[in-house]
């Protein structure tokens, strides 16, 4: 039950299979059994139970308000919740309490999902391997899995299998962990530079980041204000449709939302593909992307070309500058964006008292990581009088070119553009420390974070697993607001490569559901 | 009034100069000279002359329901931190949204200054730490704010009367609007900042005029006619007390000819009164500073209106980077006119520029004019109706309910209401005396039933509040005119036979004297008689 995807048990709710306290409780359970992977930083065990409880009534009274009511989701911890914890995995907002909720989580409450709890990311999601927070690193459900520990844990040193864990990569890790290891249906996710299609990749999971202004921000802590997009992750694409359908459209509390309303819709099943043009960005074949994954992403084209589709190579020729433009409007916009953090109004206040700038230096000092510090420090720098127009400007100004690669290409005719997420599969714990977070950010966002800079929407779908037995993810990028074709390419995708499921001794445990519909073939 | 003149380089420009009794400003007016306009020198040799600029920043707080961008309310002194919202309070996570009515307050206040308004604006971040500032950073218009290259017009007194007005320009180089701060309250015995948030992101248009004026007078009068437009366009109430409308002023002095000297910033300026003293008060310290061989520093000073004088701000000392960048969570502001309005749009979705314009109120200027042409008032007793709120609609209903015709009507007014009201500190709105009842007197004066001795008596009695008509007080103190003749020729009579002296002196040619006689009658008669009708009475006697 727990493995089934949203629409599934969605519609085990509707015939009465489960009833949503039943599904709760278990999520729960499992969430206790899988807690050794700190997916989660706040379980709101009693608040969950109850809105099950609510959505039980609704469903006893015949009258669920949507495909979501009571179904268990989790949101990432840079979402503002109403009563509950939310703290950017930050010491500067342990203990902060919203009075209010984002509107993306304001939206799936009111159309009765059950908020299971808050989850781990790094520290005010700068960083890219979920490891980088005060609650500790987010450890991948895969790293535990048969596939993963038949093909690499060495048999014979049981004692190594601890250390040989892998990251979920991020920073929605805690996201992506949660809906791989089944203990939610959905999550939400924030993509800034690829933090949700990263983890997603690393999870085997669907990420979707959508474009910039069919979600509203309102509520979640801002990263970078100009790319920040709450991202959905998925079972299926089927199911980001769906999340995607019951957050999108205007906010008129987020000045940045578009206009006009959405309009929910369904996917169609694609059986003709011969119309579609696939573009493969040729610069995307970037230094450090592994042979494995290189095979997958030309495999992946001609399965493409092979059904009939016009494929076809681009060139995105800014994309080569697009990291350091990145890091220069990323760091800016942090800093501005942190200085709110002073410790007067809310969250971590320090001890000193000497004078109110001393407060405001040791409230910083201690509240925020060093990767939060140093992004500061160098976002103030590139905003300083002298530095602007070097920096900040010329960073704009790339950022336009690189926005224009895309609006040409899209242009001539290309549908959707075809590329890697990440340049390898999950790496271990231990390997991904001795880089230091701004290195990873910076190799572990290069194929992401482009779609960030153009506002475009983009979906990470799990495709097969890597030689180590993990999941590797291949990226969609669409044109602006064109979600549905989109969406409908990635499904016809995850139709035919029928990535496998994770196998988990934790959720054999908890399930005992009817949907054991084993994946068999698959791509790799 | 003097032909319009504009204030930059204009003919009008004061002298400062050291004079033989120090450093008194001399006031003179200097004839237009050089190409510049620059000033000419008061005295025929000795020391080069000062030109003293100045420069305003005018903060409006912006007449509005509610904050800039948060839905909470705009209440001058509710209880603290009573109307803050989460965005108010920069709760991670809450964004900006921009408020209708302050755009629409900032176009019109643009209109008014013949600015240009600019159908796509931006915003951006202006970054420091202060404990009032809870997100850390003003959201400000720097790079392109809403109104730019207006102008205002304003006029002053060039000596003490009323009579000799001049008018002058001052460029408005731009408006921008931005978001008001919090309060902090600083307890420094017990160490302690309390932070009031209520002021903060409450709706602001900042005007900045050039440096066109050259003293505090010409500020202060530039201040006050910014002060009645915004008050009329309902833009602002502008009241320096409370906060809503404060003046920094920028001040630097040079030799003509030469580029503008090193300008100070005074800030803490809470009265028109005390800007012209503050502003006057910099250019003396500049130029003595200058004059001792010192030099002028870039800093920010406040003015102490205790001492009278400008003192250093030492929170503001060092070079502040304010680090600006674009507000990422607003897009630019878009405002339309009747050319680029989207079909199907009304001025209730978008603003429209146009829209605006046409219900632009009548400006003071305007006002002015037509109260000095329909009433055939002199153009400086119309500064003055305009410049007390309500005495123009006071004045107007006297007019309306008296047949005494508006010139004299207004003497009434300035003469005896206004001068009553500021002895009493008391505003028209709280006259004890109505517009109908001065109307009511005003009209017994005019059917020649009392005398204007008379008339002033009752309004003494008038001033107390009491509910009693003008004509039961005549009635009870028995001032209408004496309308019996015979009466009044005793009393006469009576005064020339009292006055030997006098009669001798008109008999033999000194008509003044009769003046003097004309006053006894009125004194004896309590102001009872119609001094016209007296003199006729006496004449007859007397030169007949």
């Amino acid at each position: 039950m727990l493995r089934a995807s949203l629409r599934e048990v969605s519609a085990a709710l509707k015939e009465g299979h489960v009833t949503p306290t039943e599904l709760c409780q278990r999520c729960l359970a499992l969430i206790k059994s899988t807690k050794f992977l700190n997916a989660y930083i706040t379980v709101a065990e009693e608040t969950a139970l109850k809105q099950a409880e609510e959505s039980e009534k609704r469903y006893r009274t015949g009258q669920p308000v949507g495909v979501l009511d009571g179904i268990p989701i989790a949101v990432k911890d840079n979402f503002s919740t109403a009563g509950i914890e939310t703290t950017c995995a930050s010491e500067m907002l342990k203990g902060y309490i919203p009075p209010y909720s984002a509107t993306v989580v304001q939206k799936l409450l009111d159309q009765g999902a059950v908020l299971l709890g808050k989850t781990n990311l790094d520290e005010f999601a700068m960083g890219s391997g979920s490891t980088d927070g005060v609650f500790g690193p987010v450890r991948n459900p895969w790293s535990y899995s048969r596939q993963y520990k038949e093909k690499s844990v060495p048999k014979s040193h049981p004692e190594d299998e601890d250390s040989n864990w892998v990251i979920t990569g991020g920073s929605s890790g805690g996201s992506a962990a949660a809906v791989s290891s089944f203990t939610c249906f959905a999550a939400l996710g924030s993509d800034t530079g690829g933090s949700t299609r990263n983890p997603a990749a690393h999870c085997g999971v669907v990420g979707l980041k959508p474009t910039y202004g069919l979600i509203s921000r309102h509520g979640l802590i801002p990263l970078v204000n100009s790319m920040d997009v709450p991202g959905i992750l998925t079972r299926c694409v089927d199911d980001a449709a769906v999340v995607l359908g019951s957050l999108a459209g205007h906010d008129p509390k987020d000045s940045t939302t578009i206009q006009d309303n959405f309009k929910p819709f369904e996917l169609p099943n694609l059986t003709d593909v011969s119309k579609l043009s696939i573009g493969i960005p040729k610069e995307y074949h970037a230094p450090g992307l592994s042979s494995e994954i290189l095979a997958l992403w030309s495999k992946a084209a001609d399965l493409f070309k092979n059904a009939g589709a016009n494929v076809i190579e681009v060139s995105l020729p800014h994309t080569r500058y697009s990291i350091v433009c990145y890091h220069v409007l990323c760091t800016a916009e942090v800093a501005s964006n942190m200085a709110r953090f002073d410790g007067l109004e809310y969250g971590h206040r320090s001890d000193m008292s000497k004078s109110t700038e001393s407060m405001y230096a040791a409230t910083r000092r201690e509240g925020f990581n060093h990767v939060v510090r140093g992004r500061i420090l160098s976002g103030n720098y590139f905003l300083l009088k002298q530095n602007y127009e070097n920096y900040f400007v010329k960073a704009q100004k790339v950022r336009r070119l690189i926005a224009n690669d895309f609006m040409k290409v899209f242009r001539s005719g290309v549908d959707i553009l075809l590329t890697p997420t990440t340049l390898s599969d999950a790496v271990p714990y231990i390997e991904f420390i001795k880089e230091d977070n701004r290195t990873r950010s910076a190799q572990d966002d290069i194929l992401t974070q482009a779609a960030n800079m153009a506002g475009l929407p983009a979906i990470s779908v799990p495709t097969a697993l890597s030689e180590r037995g993990l999941p590797v993810g291949l990226q969609f990028i669409g044109r602006s607001f064109q979600e549905k074709q989109l969406l409908t390419v990635a499904k016809w995708f995850e139709k035919q490569v029928k990535f496998p499921m994770i196998q988990l001794e934790e959720v054999k445990r908890h399930d005992h559901g009817v949907f054991q519909h084993q994946k068999s073939a698959s791509f790799s | 009034m003097a032909a319009a003149v504009r204030g930059c380089g204009g003919v009008w420009r004061r002298v400062w100069q050291r004079g033989a009794g120090g450093l008194a400003p001399r006031g003179q007016r200097a004839a237009a000279g050089s190409a510049r306009g620059a000033a000419v020198p008061a005295g025929k040799s000795g020391p080069a002359p000062w030109v003293p600029v100045v420069g305003l920043e005018i903060h409006a707080q912006i007449s509005s329901n509610s904050k800039l961008f948060s839905g909470s309310q705009v209440q001058f002194a509710a209880p603290p931190n009573s109307v803050v919202s989460f965005f108010d309070a920069s709760l991670p996570g809450t964004l900006p949204v921009i408020n209708r009515r302050c755009v629409e307050a900032a176009v019109m206040t643009g209109l008014a200054l013949n600015c240009s308004i600019n159908k796509r604006s931006l915003f951006d971040r202006k970054h420091y730490f202060y404990a009032d500032l809870p997100a850390g950073y003003q959201i400000t218009q720097q790079r392109v704010p809403i109104a730019v290259n207006g102008s205002l017009s304003y006029s002053l007194c060039t000596d003490n009367k009323m009579s000799q007005m001049v008018t002058k320009t001052v460029r408005i180089k731009q408006i921008q609007l931005e978001q008001d701060s919090g309060k902090s309250l600083h307890d420094d015995t017990r160490s302690q900042t309390l932070v009031d948030l209520n002021r903060a992101g409450v709706g602001l248009m900042e005007v900045v005029m050039e440096p066109d004026m050259c003293c505090g007078e010409e500020a202060a009068a530039a201040v006050r006619e910014l002060q009645l437009i915004l008050q009329t366009l309902g833009s602002s109430h502008a009241v320096m007390a409370e906060g809503q409308l404060r003046v920094d002023a920028n001040v630097s002095v040079h030799h003509p000819g030469e580029p503008y000297g090193v300008r100070t910033e005074v800030k803490n300026i809470n009265s028109i009164r005390f800007l012209a003293k503050a502003v006057d008060y910099e250019i003396q310290r500049q130029i003595e500073e200058l004059e001792n061989g010192g030099t002028i520093l870039n800093e920010t000073r406040a003015f102490d209106s205790k001492l009278g004088c400008t003192v250093p701000m030492r929170d503001k000392e060092g070079k502040q980077d304010y680090r600006f960048m674009p507000e990422p969570n607003l897009p630019p502001l878009i405002l339309y006119d009747a050319k680029s309005l989207p079909a199907n749009m009304s001025h209730q979705q978008v603003v429209n520029i146009d829209w605006i314009h046409e219900r632009l109120p009548d400006l003071p200027s305007v006002k002015r004019a037509k109260l000095v042409e329909q009433y055939g008032i002199l153009p400086e007793h119309s500064f003055t109706l305009l410049n007390e709120d309500g005495l123009t609609e006071f004045f107007e209903n006297v007019v309306k309910q008296t047949q005494m015709k508006p010139k004299k009507v207004i003497g009434w007014i300035l003469n005896d209401l206004l001068s009553y009201l500021n002895q009493h500190s008391l505003t028209v709105k709280e006259s004890p005396v109505s517009s109908s009842i001065l109307a009511d007197l005003l009209n017994l004066l005019e059917k020649k039933e009392i005398s204007s001795t008379a008339a002033k008596q009752v309004l003494v009695e008038l001033w107390k509040g009491e509910g009693k008509t003008p004509l039961e007080i005549v009635k009870e103190k028995k001032l209408e005119l004496i309308q019996d003749q015979g009466a009044l020729e005793q009393i006469c009579q009576a005064v020339i036979d009292g006055q030997e002296n006098e009669v001798m002196a008109i008999k033999a040619g000194n008509h003044k004297v009769l003046n003097k006689l004309i006053g006894l009658v009125q004194r004896k008669t309590q102001g009872r008689s119609n001094p016209v009708l007296v003199k006729q009475l006496l004449e007859k006697k007397l030169l007949e």
